[in-house]
């Protein structure tokens, strides 16, 4: 474009924006909170000189730096995101029987779910378990339940993602032990460990022990799949759950890309190159009922890392600079009233994912304010996605909103807010220090009850539960998924007879060598796998980590 | 006579980690004036229990996101009593299908706010529900 052509083009549009500026003064506006769900003021419509980017430098086309526009030249035309439904509940059995189920049904990668006693590293029989054994997942507590889960799926070919976090580690050799009693080699499992401590301690609440032997285990994790399990994803690092526990987008994006950040610089210290486990890092984002802002959140996470990476920690291998991530829709947008409404709700968050050029996506299911999801509502929550992939036709072009002034502006907006997050924590002490003050855990608890205020003024309007309220009693009666009680003994006297069966020298000893690599600084994961075949189960190496790194504990926020 | 504070103990029974609902309330509820002591995560009922009775609480609240408030609940309820704390005003939130409800409201629960709940109308359920009982013990002294 010659210069004359430009500054021709900006009088005319500037002459345009001026009368459009006075019409607007002039117009009635219906009453309300202009700004996006977290809070961030829009205007009635964006234009040129709203947005100041550059293509190549800030956009690029697909497949090129900085990635905003997505990581695949052909996006969705080259293969569809994994539709990834998240589903655990009961014993190994009942959810390997789920997962054929999903699988029988088009779904094209597992999601496991576990039970709180799991993910906080105790088994189905410690005390601190009763009551709670099979209830928000599955309870596997040693190899024999993971061949359980995985019996009949073979292992070679579906890629699973499991969302546990303080044993992680502990579970990923379950997983691998497992696979190599199906005869499948490490090196062709496919999949992810959510394995992200630092926002257990920010959000998410479901952690072993303190940070630092933590973070240790995790460069463990990563160190050892470098090489042995390549095509793992050694951590999923999440926002979905600092979003959930009520951040902004903007503090999503913010303490998820500065939790990598965290993660990368361990790494380094550990003195690995990071381009050998900079690919190997994936992310999760939440997606909430904001469709645009979620859009730009997603694109303005992939510009950030890809920036960072290159240029901060000089990374050069590109796939270390792009963010690949998975995405589930809001549980915390859905509503116990009128809950056939929360399948609308789903289908426009799952739409900003796609949209937003997801690698994978779950979609939750219309009953999960109430109990665990029917079959019935889980299969609703996958034909979502069907629908949007196979109906819609807009999988056929990537980052289709790419270019809009108020897609750009706000891609820059958030971009803008999680650097400035970034100056913040580093002038906290960083990340690690930032959470055990409590300050991330203030910021998005601050942001909960900013959210709850406006929904109770009204000026966040939430349909069934604010406005077009109906009476409670003439709501449909909603089928429930109940955990039966049986689940708990079954799994005691499964754990009773195993522990009989198994060789208790070996469990010994194995615990013993776990003992000496937590002071040694030994390689941990190749110790849990070690264990894991003796069969010691999950609460007897999380009991040594427990003796030998100590407990975590909550900074008090309130 | 300046008027007497309600004292509020905000619980987390078992291992579910969702705090966010939990201290939203507990703000709410200082914010209206009470005195709320939160406990943090992973409590035992025991632990609630002994909680309650060192702070002299008036009110328990318990939030429960992970399914296992059918065994805690009334494990919670069952400390309180056996600590002679019979008459602190028990109540509580979070995923509760209705009919558990139902059920724990007859077993000691005064009772249990479901989603979509408003935190106001709690704060205003408590303060009520106090004012009345401390009346009533006027009458009776």
């Amino acid at each position: 474009m010659s210069e004359t052509r430009v500054a021709n083009h900006s009088k005319t549009v500037a002459d345009g924006r001026r009368l459009w500026e006075e019409a607007l003064r002039e117009a009635r506006l219906r009453e309300g909170n202009f700004t996006t769900i977290s809070g961030a003021p829009v205007k009635p419509a964006y234009g040129p000189g709203d947005v100041d980017v550059d293509y190549e430098a800030d956009l690029g086309w697909p497949g090129q730096f900085p990635y905003t526009r997505g990581v695949h030249p052909s996006m969705y035309r080259g293969r569809l995101w994994t539709m990834r439904q998240f589903a655990g509940f009961g014993t190994s059995a009942q959810t390997n029987e789920r997962f054929k189920f999903l699988l029988d049904h088009g779904q094209t990668g597992l999601s496991v779910a576990f039970d709180f006693p799991t993910l906080m590293g105790h088994d189905s029989d410690a005390e601190l378990s009763l009551g709670e054994v099979g209830q928000v997942g599955v309870a596997v507590s040693s190899l024999a339940d993971m061949e359980t889960l995985m019996d009949g799926i073979p292992m070679d070919r579906v890629s699973t993602s499991m969302t546990i976090n303080g044993p992680a580690p502990i579970m990923l050799a379950f997983y691998i032990a497992c696979g190599e009693n199906q005869g499948v080699d490490p090196k062709l499992l496919r999949g992810t460990v959510q394995n992200d401590i630092l926002k257990e301690y920010q959000a998410q609440h479901a952690w072993l022990v303190p940070a630092e032997p933590a973070l240790r285990m995790i460069t463990d994790v990563m160190s050892y799949c470098a090489d042995r399990v390549p095509q793992w994803n050694t951590i999923s690092i999440s926002g979905y759950h600092i979003r959930e526990a009520g951040s902004t987008a903007a503090q999503e994006l913010a303490f998820t890309l500065a939790n990598g950040f965290e993660y990368v610089k361990r790494g380094l210290a550990a003195g690995m190159d990071v381009d050998t486990f900079a690919p190997r890092l994936s992310f999760f984002f939440d997606s909430h009922l904001d469709f645009f802002e979620e859009i730009c959140k997603f694109r303005a996470a992939r510009r950030i890392w890809a920036r960072h990476l290159r240029d901060e920690f000089g990374a050069e291998d590109p796939r270390s600079w792009m963010i690949r991530f998975h995405t589930q829709t809001a549980g915390v947008s859905l509503t116990a009233q009128q809950p056939e409404n929360n399948i609308v709700r789903t289908t426009l968050e799952a739409l900003a994912g796609v949209l937003g050029g997801t690698q994978s996506l779950h979609t939750n299911s219309m009953d999960e304010t109430l109990s665990l999801p029917t079959e019935k509502a889980v299969k609703i929550a996958l034909r979502t996605q069907q629908i949007i992939a196979e109906e819609s036709e807009v999988a056929h072009v990537a980052d289709p909103l790419g270019g809009s002034y108020f897609i750009e502006a706000q891609t820059k907006r958030l971009e803008d807010e999680a650097e400035n997050y970034f100056q913040e924590i580093e002038k906290r002490g960083g990340m690690v220090a930032c959470t055990e003050a409590g300050y991330v855990q203030r910021e998005i608890h601050r942001a909960a009850v900013a959210y709850q205020r406006a929904l109770e003024t009204g000026t966040k309007r939430v349909v069934g539960v604010n406005c077009y309220t109906e009476d409670l009693d003439a709501e449909p009666e909603i089928d429930l998924h109940r955990i039966d009680p049986a689940v708990e003994r079954e799994q005691h006297d499964r754990l009773e007879a195993l522990r009989k069966r198994r060789d208790s020298d070996k469990v010994r000893s194995e615990l013993d060598d776990v003992r000496e690599a937590c002071r040694s600084g030994g390689n941990l994961l190749e110790r849990f796998v070690s264990a894991a075949h003796a069969y010691c189960t999950l609460g007897e190496i999380a009991g040594v980590l427990r003796e030998e790194f100590g407990e975590y504990h909550e900074p008090k926020i309130l | 006579m300046p008027e007497r504070k309600i004292r509020v103990l905000i619980a987390k029974p078992g291992l579910d980690g969702h705090d966010r609902g939990a201290k939203t309330v507990a703000t709410v509820l200082r914010d209206h004036g009470m005195e709320v002591i939160y406990t943090g995560l992973h409590q035992t009922p025991s632990q609630i229990a002994e909680a309650a009775a060192q702070e002299d609480v008036d009110v328990v609240g318990l939030s429960i996101l992970s399914g296992a408030h059918m065994s805690l609940f009334p494990r919670v309820r069952a400390e309180l009593a056996e600590r002679g704390l019979k008459h602190v005003l028990l109540t509580g939130g979070g995923i509760i299908p209705r009919e558990d409800m139902e059920a724990l409201e007859g077993d000691g629960f005064a009772k249990l706010f479901g989603p979509g709940t408003k935190t106001d109308d709690i704060a205003q359920w408590i303060q009520e529900t106090m004012r009345a009982r401390w009346t009533e013990e006027e009458v009776e002294a």
